[in-house]
Formats: C-alpha cells, structure tokens, sequence
C-alpha cells in the first residue's frame, strides 16, 4: 500500500471519533474508586476517633495535600497526552502540595508538642502506610492508564509516573481516615516513599502501556 | 506562524466538523512536509533514508488514531511536529540509537523543502498480510482500488456499518502491529 493510498483509507475512516480522553479517564476512575473503598473498609477502616480527628488541624491538612497532589498530577498528565500542550507553565500544580506539606512541617516544628520529633517523624504506623497506599493505589493506577492510554503520550515513562504519583495520592486520601499519625513529619516521610514507589510502577508501566 | 500551519488548522477545524473532503485535504498537504522531515531526520541521525515512507507512514497512522488528542483552539503545527518527532525517535530507536532530536529541527525544515519523491513502503504491506481476512479486504478495497464505503459493502456483501468497523479495526491493528516491530 503507498501512502496515497494510506491517506485514502485514513480519510475513509473519518467517520469514527475517539471519545475525549478526559472522559475515558472519568469513566475508568469512577469503576475503580469503589474498590479502593471497599479495599480500604475490609482491610484497615477508619480510625476510632475519626470524628474527634476532624477538628484537628494537622489531620485536615492530610486530605488538602493528598487531594491537592491528585489533582495536580491528573492535570499534568492529562496535558502530556495532548502533544504540543504545553505542560512547563502547569507544572506549578505540583508546587501546591509541596509547598503545604512543608508549611504544615514548619508548624508542627514550632508548636509545643509532647513527642519529640523524631518520634513524630518515626510514627507508629510507617509499616502499614508503605503497604497500604501502594496496595490501594493499583486500582487507580490501572483506571489512569486506561484512560491516558487514549490518548497519545510522547513521554511514556514521565506521564506514567505521574500516573503512579497520581494514584499513590487516591490512595493516600483513603489511608489517611485510617492512619493515626497526623504529623507532616510521619507524611512527607512515609507517604513520600510510598509515592515513590508507586510512581515507579507507573512509569515502568506507562513505558509498555502508554506508547503509541 | 508559519504559512501552511494556519490553513491546516482551518482543515482541522472543518474536518472535526464533519467534512471528511477536509480531512483528507489535510492528509494529503501533511504528507509530503511529513516526507522531508523524515528524511531529514534519517539524515541527521546518520541513518540511510530508504525506509523513509515507513516512517511516514506510521506518523499519518498516528495523527490518524489519535487526532481526538489535538486542542481545536490551538494551532495544529505543533501537535503534528510532536506527534511526529515522537514517531522518528521510536523509528530511530528501533535501529538500536539513542537519539535525541530537537523539535526546532523540524521547524526549520518548513514550509519551503520541496515535495520529495516518494519512495515504497515495506513495513505495512508485510503487516496487511496478516490482518483478519475482512479487515484485508476491506482496506483493499478502499485504499487500492478507490472503492467507497457503499461500493466495498457491495461488493463483500457486508453492511456499511460492518465495513466502517473492519476498516476502523483493520487501521488499529496496523498503527499496533507498525509499533511493536
């Protein structure tokens, strides 16, 4: 077949249209956060004095960070599966998560507290948040790379780390009802390797899944 | 911008609208910018320039499969360079080099090379040959002997609907076939 030819059938196809990747992505989450929940609620639940945690200051900042990571890395990575799309002046969004977790660390340095902090640091829980947030985070994981597979990623490996980072941090929405260290100290520690990890999936992944 | 990129957008924009004419206008105005930047990229990478139309032909499949990614309220050039930038370097890579190929490369290369010649393309026939049965007829139908939808459903005794679908699958499985090789 020579190209004309090609170009022929190509414009034979016009007909059919892909679905925006944005809603392939919307689609595939919405089956997959269901069974993060229910992962969440048989294997760990939420901690005994959630409705008490809520009125504190250091638990609340737990969700604005991981949802804040989330989003950005959706926004990211929905932008590097759009060729040409520029994504240097949107890689600020990263920059918010961050930038609240290291102001929450600057807070809990200053106040009074009555653990030191490498107690706080160390926390009681480092074991089951390194297997919990890579656990509960392949659901996700598998829904954003069905989703951005649709479109057309010219770097595999960095859209699926922040795949990876992306549903590390899902995940970490849900772990943290459960987890009972609340210090930014235990999350940019524990919650940070956790997402390094699961990025690495993802970008190990994306590298076979998200070539096109 | 470059002259061209302004009218390609417009294409675009028509085609996404519906007008299939557009659309295939469009293919056939990219395919020879396509060709030289292909070539020049072949050359630069210190690579011989015969399987050129390989290349350029796994770029239009690309563009093809994945035109829904394009932004309508941006200009078109850019995702076609990123789209085909992304297709040298797998092609180059393939060949066992580690290449880096910066994007402004193709920007030079436009809009005044000349049309080259057009040279045969290998990989994809060898890949036709092992479609499905229908998915093989139908793209023969159309893309060798020019048939429509309506005369290639005639003549295989299939609906259209059947046809626009093996034509479709046939398509994918190129685009998938071309890449994993």
């Amino acid at each position: 077949m020579d190209t004309n030819e090609l170009v022929r059938s190509l414009a034979a196809d016009h007909g059919w249209r892909a679905r925006p990747v944005g809603m392939v992505l919307a689609v595939a989450l919405v089956v997959a956060l269901p069974v993060t929940a229910a992962m969440f609620i048989m294997a760990l639940g939420l901690r005994p004095d959630f409705m008490a945690a809520t009125g504190r200051a250091f638990f609340i900042l737990k969700f604005i960070v991981t949802a804040a990571l989330a989003l950005a890395c959706l926004a990211l990575a929905l932008r590097l599966v759009q060729p040409g799309a520029p994504v240097r002046n949107a890689s600020w969004l990263l920059a918010v998560p961050v930038g609240l977790l290291a102001a929450g660390i600057v807070a809990d340095l200053a106040l009074p507290q009555t653990s030191g902090w490498t107690a706080r640091l160390i926390g009681s829980n480092a074991r089951v948040c390194l297997t919990a947030i890579p656990l509960l985070s392949l659901p996700p994981l598998i829904a954003l790379l069905i989703g951005l597979r649709r479109g057309a990623a010219t770097r595999p490996m960095l859209t699926g780390a922040l795949a990876g980072l992306g549903a590390g941090a899902i995940a970490a929405t849900f772990y943290a009802s459960h987890c009972a260290d609340d210090s930014p100290l235990f999350v940019a520690t524990w919650y940070t390797i956790a997402w390094a990890l699961v990025a690495l999936i993802g970008a190990l992944a994306g590298r076979w899944v998200l070539r096109f | 911008m470059r002259k061209g990129e302004g009218e390609w957008t417009q294409l675009m924009r028509s085609a996404n609208s519906g007008d299939g004419a557009a659309y295939h206008r469009l293919l056939l105005a990219i395919t020879p910018v396509l060709r030289a930047t292909a070539q020049r990229g072949l050359a630069r990478a210190g690579q011989p320039t015969d399987q050129c139309e390989d290349i350029v032909q796994e770029i239009l499949l690309a563009v093809h499969l994945k035109r829904h990614t394009w932004d309508p309220s941006a200009p078109f050039g850019p995702w076609l360079f990123a789209i085909a930038r992304n297709k040298l370097i797998d092609a180059l890579r393939k060949r066992g080099r580690r290449v880096f190929v910066d994007i402004d490369d193709f920007a030079e290369t436009l809009p005044a090379e000349p049309a080259r010649e057009q040279l045969p393309a290998a990989d994809i026939n060898a890949h036709i040959e092992k479609l499905p049965q229908r998915q093989r007829e139908v793209l023969q139908s159309i893309a060798v002997e020019s048939a429509s939808i309506r005369e290639t459903a005639a003549k295989l005794a299939m609906s259209e609907g059947a046809v626009r679908v093996a034509l479709h699958r046939g398509l994918a499985n190129l685009a998938a076939k071309l890449r994993r090789d």
